[in-house]
């Protein structure tokens, strides 16, 4: 598969009103990766998340994004709000409102819309569920409901803020189990901020670490070899030794 | 209560006192007669048309957790009515800038992580309620005037009102029409809406400035106290009842209407204020669907 450059970050500074927040960022994200973005809380991993979503313009050097991903046409799975969980809407609302990016001045959605929209609510498994209220759903559920959304908005790039939050651990493995299968199977590259070091050390490609000690990019092997890795290895030693062949 | 109204009917509207009166001593009269008082055919298009409007903005207010700028507004149009009396003022003109500067500034501080939003909206409504009261005991002074911005008066519609709105309830019609699965995205998820190019921002300024108009006209007949019920009830009551975004925006259109004609005919047959009349059967529609959603899920 070819790989083309989908965002590219040089020296990049990302903060709020002036004051940095992150800084000397050098990234890129090509079609088919899979980047974790690990590291401390307050350290700036959703600045950098709304960086690369176009939200926020650089204090200093420069975000390149492919033509293909102008016009907001980015998959994005936000944290979910507590107004969410009980909100009055069908999946099938829900899923479609991902393509609206596509959609002029219309009332109706096209009938390619909706097609889209039921292609991908099959492919993540829960097309029984479109006439469902979206407030009847286990978290699980609503996590790949907003999945499936996502995906109608975009079929290159997925950028996820802490998708398992809130999920139990069978959930969560699920989740990740279909991010592999997308990235793999279908190309899509995935951006993931994430707690959770486990599926970044597995599944990604590439880890992106932020801390306020400095930043680290680079296989998930360099980042358990590297400073910041090493901690993480000596505080999770216990999980290694139930899960030998993951790590 | 009936003397008062009766007193306010005179006060209030010259040509009507007759009539007024006659309402009074009216034993002989059918329900259908009251159509035939101007002020009441100014107050049910008036009101229809205003409860409409407020039903619609209401349903993505409501789910936005902003249900207390709406009260917050309302207790500011208060103080600007109070203000337009004292400063001899036409109080629509005067009002709708105010309230609407109110509700650009309330939707910063309720989406601003640095304010204790709740805690902002009910500092800036009772500050505009003191200020109104103030203003209104130095004017005027505390009376018949202070209970009918309060609580409403449903002589306070005149034709101007009513044209207003019209024209608001054309606004916010085309709005919903045009915008209709936009205002769902943005009422869903602020953030993916953001990421996919919308113009978040633009959405809430309107939706802020239509719910400005319709609490100024409404207040006067609804008064300051109840209004925001009127933005708050058939979202509440629809979301019960409903499970799609579409059932409960439509479901809050009619049930806001239905109420609003229903509380209108009662406050006319018992002499009972118009405003406190309409969120009394608002409340029991609630209640009742309440029973309802709770039958359905045992």
């Amino acid at each position: 598969m070819e790989h083309t450059d989908l965002i590219v970050c040089r020296d990049l500074s990302l903060g709020y009103e002036g004051h940095s927040v992150l800084s000397g960022l050098n990234l890129r994200v090509r079609s088919g990766d899979y980047l974790c973005v690990v590291g401390d809380n307050g350290s700036g991993k959703s600045t950098l998340l709304r960086g690369l979503l176009g939200l926020l313009p650089p204090l200093s050097g420069t975000i390149q994004r492919a033509a293909e991903l102008e016009r907001g046409a980015v998959g994005y799975l936000p944290q979910q709000t507590k107004a969410q969980r009980d909100f009055p809407a069908t999946v099938e609302e829900v899923v479609l409102s991902g393509c609206l990016n596509q959609k002029g001045l219309r009332f109706f959605y096209t009938a390619a819309q909706r097609s889209r929209a039921l292609m991908n609510l099959g492919k993540l498994g829960v097309l029984e569920l479109r006439g469902k209220s979206y407030r009847d759903l286990s978290g699980g559920q609503q996590q790949r409901v907003l999945l499936a959304r996502a995906l109608c908005a975009a079929s290159r790039l997925l950028i996820l803020d802490e998708p398992v939050t809130g999920l139990d651990p069978a959930a969560a493995q699920d989740l990740y189990k279909t991010l592999n299968y997308l990235n793999r199977k279908e190309g899509m590259a995935v951006v993931m901020v994430t707690h959770d070091l486990h599926p970044a050390l597995r599944d990604a490609g590439t880890v992106l670490h932020i801390g306020h000690g400095g930043t680290f990019l680079g296989t998930p092997a360099e980042y358990l070899a590297s400073p910041y890795g090493r901690r993480f290895k000596e505080a999770g030693s216990f999980l290694e030794r139930k899960e030998p062949k993951e790590l | 209560m009936k003397e008062k109204n009766q007193k306010n009917f005179s006060a209030l509207c010259g040509l009507e006192i007759n009539q007024a009166e006659a309402t009074a001593t009216r034993c002989h009269m059918s329900l259908l007669d009251m159509f035939a008082f101007p002020f009441i055919q100014r107050a049910l298009i008036a009101g229809v048309l205003v409860s409409l409007c407020a039903a619609l903005l209401g349903v993505p207010l409501v789910l936005k957790r902003y249900s207390m700028i709406g009260d917050g507004l309302s207790h500011v149009s208060f103080g600007a009515l109070a203000m337009a009396v004292a400063l001899g003022f036409t109080p629509l003109y005067f009002s709708i800038p105010v309230v609407v500067a109110a509700a650009f500034l309330l939707l910063r501080v309720a989406d601003s992580p640095r304010w204790n939003s709740d805690a902002a909206i009910a500092v800036v409504s009772a500050s505009s309620l003191a200020l109104g009261v103030l203003v209104i005991s130095k004017t005027s002074g505390m009376t018949t005037d202070v209970d009918n911005y309060m609580f409403g008066s449903v002589l306070a519609m005149s034709k101007a009102d009513v044209a207003l709105s019209v024209v608001l309830c054309a606004a916010v019609l085309t709005l919903f029409l045009l915008f209709y699965h936009r205002i769902f995205a943005v009422t869903f998820d602020e953030s993916f809406s953001r990421a996919t190019g919308m113009r978040v921002e633009r959405y809430n300024a309107l939706l802020a400035i239509l719910t400005a108009l319709t609490i100024v006209l409404g207040m006067r007949m609804m008064g300051a106290m109840l209004i925001s019920s009127l933005v708050i009830f058939p979202a509440l009551t629809a979301m019960r009842i409903f499970r799609s975004f579409r059932g409960v925006t439509l479901c809050a259109a009619v049930t806001s209407v239905a109420c609003f004609c229903v509380g209108l005919t009662v406050s006319f047959a018992w002499s009972t204020p118009v405003g406190a009349t309409v969120v009394t059967v608002n409340l029991a529609l609630f209640l009742l669907a309440c029973g309802a959603s709770a039958l359905r899920r045992r």
